[in-house]
């Protein structure tokens, strides 16, 4: 608006004195039309946020009837809670085996399952299935495949003649087993989404490519379908990213987590709905929703500038 | 450059119940400009992936330079394409993408991987292949364009760098698929200049794809027609025009299109249209049959004894005048005159004239289609 009366200069006219009022009406009109979109936005994602940072520098539990201000002292206090860090440890291990398996995978199944023409739709719907399915059901039905007696994963190891591994109670088994429960569970996720990006490549390119001498799968792979899944990949890497990280309904019914298996999700539902430490929770929270961000910010920023083109 | 010829005997391709290709023989010669043109479905585009090799035939083998390729991958024929969509690598700059067929064909599989090929590839292999590309670039007038993504190039620029890309492998012969279809009017003719230039000073072997007639007449050593997967006629732009094999040929070369006359064959084989004479015939073995007279718009000038027809408009063209009239006798059939602008104008529009044409510039079609001999050649009697 001051651009305007600036571009108009001569302020003591008649028509430059009434459009800046125009401007104003115009402008209260817009903020008029945007008010619910922004009201909604506060409402639903600012405002919790905002409480939650109250909550995390208070001592509040909940239904408690005094609290106080204690500053950082629940961030201090989570950096020095043995339980808390192994969870980190251990969530930061899930999601490096999750990760580039849940997207290496993907990538693989996609490019196998898109060479299919009348099986395809059997592959994806396979694929898919655990993704549809609720983690926590498959998660009684993982148990009862790696039992160490009943199960038919060690009835099997057995058969070769190995030793019956207890995949749910050997400590440091059970971050990996839980891993790749979370590779079983987004691979399909990753797969319908690597299809589609798979689907978008023109297929002239491949055909310029053979002609251009690319006669191996591995340079067409490199030359075309690589770069121009490159879109996709970033995508898929950041919600993989997110959903490892997010790992919880495992922890909590296959082990509750015993036999210092802890995760994030896990020791912070521990805090919040168990214990009630309402404001320690809400700062296990602010950490999380910070490590979460900073992956996300970081990974799109850093591939961004490889993908586009 | 090491132009080859093509040999093309035999092809037949289906999908599903359809023949897309029906027994085709085709051959090309070293060195030669040869059109594929005909109306979209035609098979033209099928046979240049064909000979492309990405797309196998059922039947019939495929040759180049002597050489059997039919079981051939693509890679392995040394042929260039260039794809109506350009088909340009669009994460990799133009430099990138012509330097592709080069890197693919002198560097080991481990020196084109990402990352460590980098390390592992031989410098005076990579300044060799940079030479290259800034050379082909050159000949395309578009090496300050080499470190610009396809993405920031206009159609007529990106059109260049498939062709760079192209040219930059000197390869046996050049595979063009409706190249300058996805250009605007003025580039397209400006390129059809170019692309001819280029394959003078070149002198490969181009077969090129086009619906156009215009692209294929003025740019081609020869030109074969193609319609519902068989080739109707295979000769020069003259031959085409000047003697069309049937009337598909007909129909599809010159602009505006051939006039057509609905004729009768007497028993003596005269030739009538609409019971009058017009002095030419032909064996009388076809009497009484029916067959069209074919008539080029520059071959009929307004002639007082002529077949009288009625104007119904007249459309300036710079240079020429095309009149576009009815025949009187049944106003179902169309003629189009063409005149130089210069000339008088007879009458206007909705007005009466007489046409006659020279009857050795008349081409008869017997009822299959298929070009008559017109033997009895008399001047056009009223």
């Amino acid at each position: 608006m001051s651009a305007v009366s600036d571009i108009s200069g001569a302020a003591s006219t008649p028509a430059s004195r009434r459009r800046p009022a125009i401007a104003r009406k115009m402008a209260r009109r817009g903020f008029l039309f945007v008010a619910p979109a922004v009201l909604l936005l506060l409402a639903i994602y600012a405002i919790p946020v905002l409480v939650l940072a109250g909550f995390s520098v208070t001592d509040y539990q909940l239904g408690a009837l005094s609290t106080r201000f204690i500053g950082i002292d629940n961030f201090t206090a989570a950096f020095s809670d043995q339980v808390f860090m192994r969870a980190m440890k251990n969530t930061v291990i899930y999601a490096l085996i999750v990760i580039p398996l849940g997207v290496g995978l993907g990538l693989g199944v996609a490019l196998l399952v898109h060479g299919r023409k009348r099986s395809r739709g059997f592959w994806e719907a396979a694929y898919f299935l655990p993704v549809t399915a609720t983690l926590v059901a498959m998660a009684t039905v993982w148990q009862f495949l790696l039992h160490p007696s009943i199960g038919p994963v060690n009835a099997a190891i057995k058969w070769m003649g190995f030793e019956p591994v207890s995949f749910l109670s050997n400590p440091a088994l059970l971050i990996p087993t839980m891993a790749m429960i979370g590779v079983w569970q987004v691979l399909g996720f990753n797969m319908v989404l690597f299809l589609a990006g798979l689907t978008a490549i023109p297929k002239d390119l491949y055909e310029a490519a053979r002609l251009d001498g690319a006669k191996s799968p591995i340079d067409r792979f490199f030359t075309v379908t690589w770069p121009m899944l490159g879109p996709t990949t970033l995508f898929v890497v950041v919600t993989t990213s997110i959903s490892a990280f997010k790992v919880f309904e495992t922890v909590a019914v296959l082990t509750k987590g015993r036999f210092g298996s802890e995760v994030l999700l896990f020791s912070l539902y521990l805090e919040g709905f168990e214990y009630s430490n309402t404001g320690y929770a809400a700062a296990l929270t602010l950490i999380f929703l910070a490590i979460i961000l900073v992956l996300s910010i970081g990974q799109t920023v850093h591939l961004d500038r490889k993908v586009h083109y | 450059m090491s132009s080859k010829s093509l040999e093309i005997s035999g092809i037949g391709k289906g999908f599903g119940a359809d023949d897309v290709l029906k027994n085709i023989d085709l051959s090309v010669r070293p060195g030669e400009f040869l059109s594929l043109v005909g109306m979209s479905g035609c098979g033209k585009s099928t046979l240049l992936r064909v000979i492309a090799g990405l797309e196998r035939p059922d039947r019939g083998r495929v040759m180049i330079g002597g050489t059997d390729v039919t079981d051939m991958d693509p890679s392995d024929r040394n042929l260039a394409m260039v794809f109506q969509s350009y088909a340009l690598y669009p994460h990799m700059s133009v430099r990138q993408n012509i330097a592709t067929p080069l890197r693919m064909r002198n560097l080991s599989l481990a020196a084109r991987l990402p990352l460590v090929g980098r390390m592992s590839a031989p410098a005076d292999r990579l300044k060799d292949i940079d030479r290259q590309v800034v050379q082909a670039a050159e000949t395309l007038q578009i090496a300050h364009l080499l470190d610009r993504k396809p993405g920031q190039l206009s159609g007529g620029q990106r059109q260049r760098v498939a062709l760079a890309r192209a040219l930059v492998r000197q390869p046996a012969a050049f595979l063009m698929d409706e190249p300058l279809s996805n250009l605007d009017a003025k580039l397209r003719a400006h390129m059809r200049d170019e692309l001819a230039a280029l394959h003078r000073r070149l002198g490969a072997t181009f077969v090129y794809v086009t619906h156009d007639q215009v692209e294929a007449m003025t740019m081609s050593n020869r030109i074969a027609l193609m319609c519902e997967g068989r080739i109707e006629q295979l000769g020069t732009p003259e031959d085409l025009y000047e003697r069309p094999a049937s009337l598909t040929v007909a129909r599809f070369i010159g602009s505006p299109s051939i006039n057509l006359l609905p004729v009768e064959i007497s028993a003596n084989g005269a030739i009538s249209v609409f019971g009058r004479s017009l002095g030419i015939g032909t064996s009388a073995a076809r009497a009484g049959t029916v067959a069209t007279l074919g008539i080029r718009a520059e071959d009929l000038q307004p002639d007082a004894d002529g077949l009288p027809v009625r104007v119904e408009r007249t459309e300036m063209h710079g240079a020429d005048r095309f009149i576009h009239a009815s025949l009187v006798a049944d106003s179902s059939v169309h003629l189009t005159l063409r005149q130089a602008s210069g000339e008088p104008l007879a009458v206007g529009d909705g007005g009466m004239i007489a046409v006659s044409f020279r009857p050795d510039r008349a081409h008869l079609f017997g009822a299959d289609g298929l070009r008559l001999a017109t033997p009895a050649a008399r001047e056009l009697v009223a």
